[in-house]
């Protein structure tokens, strides 16, 4: 029952945070901070398994690693620009935060370029020829 | 692992609660500065603790998700 423990914390960490704030808005925002970054350190413990077994499944299905490799650094990139937006989103700077989301969306189109790519091709090769 | 870092959370919290109360007790005996110094050392000590953390989710997401 991990999510009880989890739900339990959350609870306790934003008492602590409503208590803090009232002296030291810092130390609030601090303190979310690395309530938000122990959340999801345990949770990246669980997602480990999950990516283990995608890679037993394209292993044995033939798929080449490039592509895995290629999506797992997408899930990657959306999680840490979606944690450091939602940090600082926290503390008030939306409009930080939706560069660092920006960032992230164009990172991920640069990733993703290669693999469009190969779907073009791939169209294009099943066109009947001359046409 | 889990223990110790719960626990650094009620400890950023209880930092927090006695550097504003040495706030507080140093603004009173008029030493505004010294109140000053204490919270930024205060801060520092409790930024050391997060970015640490920060690190290490980083180096886990780095290591699972194949960013070599």
């Amino acid at each position: 029952m991990e999510i009880i423990q989890i739900v339990g914390l959350g609870l306790i960490t934003t008492i602590l945070i409503l208590v803090v704030r009232e002296q030291k808005p810092m130390f609030a925002f601090l303190l979310a901070a690395f309530t938000g970054l122990f959340i999801f350190l345990y949770m990246i413990g669980k997602i480990e398994t999950v990516i283990s077994v995608l890679e037993q499944l394209a292993d044995r299905s033939g798929i080449p690693s490039i592509y895995l490799k290629t999506i797992l650094k997408i899930i990657g990139i959306a999680y840490i620009a979606e944690f450091g937006a939602q940090i600082v989103r926290d503390a008030g700077q939306e409009s930080v935060a939706s560069k660092i989301e920006f960032a992230g969306k164009v990172l991920i189109l640069v990733m993703a370029v290669p693999i469009i790519g190969v779907i073009v091709e791939t169209v294009i090769g099943l066109l009947p020829a001359g046409s | 692992m889990n223990n110790i870092d719960v626990s650094a959370i009620f400890q950023i919290a209880g930092i927090g609660i006695i550097i504003a109360m040495i706030h507080t007790v140093l603004k009173q005996m008029g030493k505004e500065d010294m109140s000053h110094w204490v919270t930024l050392i205060g801060f520092v000590v409790v930024l050391f603790m997060v970015v640490r953390l920060l690190n290490d989710l980083f180096q886990e997401i780095k290591s699972i998700f194949l960013f070599q």
